[in-house]
């Protein structure tokens, strides 16, 4: 049955866009990621515009990350004073997102800055990850190995405008936050992703948040970043197709639910792993894609007038 | 048995004198009112005034009907309205393929279809395509800016190629079939990725390589239903747009918390 998406102004398979919907929720059952950085990509396989993909994940991405909060905030896991300071850097980013998104899409560039975007993204994050998670393999079989020191002294916190964050036990510059807010920010509106996956190691690796509040508060403010670039995006480039994002939604909903009882079964590890390999395969394709030679060199746009 | 004579109709003299768009259909449209007497030597319609474009919409046709009085032969050509266009051309730069050329057309036809009831070449003399755009070639199309004949062409036929891809240019002339003497159809077949906005159906009557008589019919295709409510809120409405779109999914979003709750 095919559904007409009024602002790609595509017909798409309803059934394909829940399934695209329902795997990625199964992938935030199982892995607790927050799945954008692999929406974006798969709504471009299927047929639709880039600028509408991009944009409507970020539609799509508000819902997921507020049912996922909801969840966390239950368990206390929200750091609320920390999300907000996030929150700053991260609106900023989102405007200067949004502009350069604008930017480029006028001269023509913006489809291969998202593809290649996502090739540097994708396959750092995957090979980090194929790294982390072998390293993890190997060590289980030599135990007594010395653990990482919890908090360690460097440059980061020389910076002025220290803060407390009572919740996150932690003593460190407001510009960290904020920094960190501005950068995922503007991928945020580049590539219609939270950026919970820059997100989520930063804060644990950079700012030394305990583990537990890291999700909660990463999501937390990805839905108000994800809000500020889906309204943005409305504004500016007319790209939102909230009839797409509802329909992943659905999708995601039933998904996640029978991935997050799936992901109970599997290690901890063995999940990384699968979700490294994964993360890979879609950098390796989007990479190929952009060195082959295209069928046709040339391409067409409409101007907006 | 002449159906359809009530819309819009012209006379040769005002073809002469033509204009683009809803100008030439008013000028037409007075002078039928100013001599509505005279016997037509070409009346033809359509089966369909509006294509609604709806969720389900994957396509549709159009079937186009009419007599021509005495001999002669019938083009018909279907535009849809003029879009600014900008054709970007790839080039390999370090392993990567980059859109590195560019070219805007300022007036493109965002849908166009043709259809003789012989080879156009047989019935039509080239300076009387030209005029009357009969044919992809005849579409003028001409980029902004200077630039070398022969990359304009490269371009132009780069053009002309996507859009026959994407189905909104036709890849041969199509067919107006006659049944009898008189009487006369053809079919235009429209892809469900159609742009929406008034067409401009023309009819000619053509003899001794030449057109002697036209009609003029609008044709259009808009989006209907909840999408057409949604694009027209969308570009109306873009901040309140995005407003409802981020609400609509905050409220799914905490729909779908809640099965999460009791388990």
């Amino acid at each position: 049955m095919d559904i007409y998406l009024p602002i790609a102004e595509v017909s798409v398979d309803v059934f394909v866009l829940l399934g695209l919907g329902g795997a990625v929720g199964f992938l935030t059952g199982v892995f607790g990621v927050g799945g954008g950085f692999l929406i974006t990509p798969l709504l471009i396989f299927i047929g639709v515009p880039p600028t509408v993909a991009v944009a409507s994940s970020a539609n799509q991405l508000v819902g997921a990350s507020v049912s996922s909060v909801l969840v966390h905030w239950r368990r206390g896991n929200v750091d609320f004073k920390m999300g907000y300071v996030l929150l700053v850097g991260g609106l900023a980013g989102s405007v200067f997102g949004v502009w350069i998104f604008t930017l480029l899409k006028r001269l023509g560039q913006i489809e291969l800055t998202i593809s290649l975007c996502y090739v540097v993204l994708l396959g750092t994050l995957g090979a980090l990850m194929m790294v982390e998670s072998v390293y993890t393999q190997l060590r289980l079989h030599r135990p007594g190995v010395r653990r990482r020191k919890l908090h360690q002294h460097n440059w980061m916190h020389g910076l002025p405008l220290k803060a407390r964050f009572r919740r996150s036990k932690l003593y460190i510059s407001a510009l960290l936050p904020i920094g960190l807010g501005f950068v995922v920010g503007v991928f945020s509106a580049i590539l219609g992703i939270g950026g919970g996956f820059i997100m989520v190691p930063a804060m644990i690796y950079m700012l030394g948040m305990p583990t537990a509040v890291v999700p909660g508060t990463s999501l937390l403010q990805i839905i108000f970043v994800a809000a500020n670039v889906t309204l943005l995006q409305a504004y500016t480039n007319r790209t939102v197709d909230a009839v797409l994002a509802l329909v992943l939604l659905v999708g995601g909903v039933i998904g996640a639910r029978i991935g997050s009882r799936f992901g109970t079964r599997l290690r901890g590890d063995q999940l990384r792993l699968l979700l490294a390999l994964l993360v890979l395969a879609v950098a390796a394709k989007l990479a190929f894609d952009l060195t082959v030679r295209p069928t046709d060199p040339y391409s067409i746009a409409w101007e907006k007038t | 048995m002449y159906p359809g004579s009530d819309r819009t109709s012209a006379r040769p003299s005002t073809l002469a004198d033509r204009t683009s768009g809803w100008h030439f259909q008013l000028m037409a449209l007075i002078l039928f009112w100013a001599a509505p007497a005279r016997a037509e030597a070409l009346v033809a319609d359509l089966t369909n005034h509006l294509i609604a474009i709806t969720t389900g919409f994957t396509g549709a046709s159009v079937v186009l009907f009419g007599a021509i009085d005495g001999p002669g032969d019938v083009a018909v050509v279907v535009r849809g309205p003029d879009r600014e266009m900008a054709v970007r051309r790839k080039s390999r730069i370090a392993g990567i393929w980059v859109n590195s050329q560019e070219m805007i057309f300022a007036n493109v036809a965002s849908f166009y279809f043709v259809a003789a009831s012989r080879p156009l070449e047989e019935i039509v003399s080239p300076a009387t395509a030209a005029f009357y755009r009969l044919g992809v070639t005849n579409l003028e199309l001409k980029p902004e800016g200077m630039s070398p004949p022969q990359v304009v062409d490269e371009f132009v036929t780069a053009l002309v190629r996507t859009q026959q891809r994407a189905r909104l240019f036709p890849n041969s002339v199509g067919k107006v079939n006659f049944i009898g003497e008189r009487l006369f159809r053809t079919t235009i077949e429209f892809p469900s990725n159609v742009p929406t906005g008034t067409y401009l159906v023309e009819v000619f009557l053509v003899r001794d390589k030449d057109v002697v008589s036209g009609q003029t019919t609008p044709l259009v295709v808009s989006k209907v239903g909840i999408d057409a409510d949604v694009f027209g809120f969308a570009a109306r409405q873009p901040a309140l747009y995005g407003a409802i779109a981020v609400l609509t999914a905050m409220v799914a979003g905490w729909l779908a918390s809640l099965p999460f709750r009791s388990a």
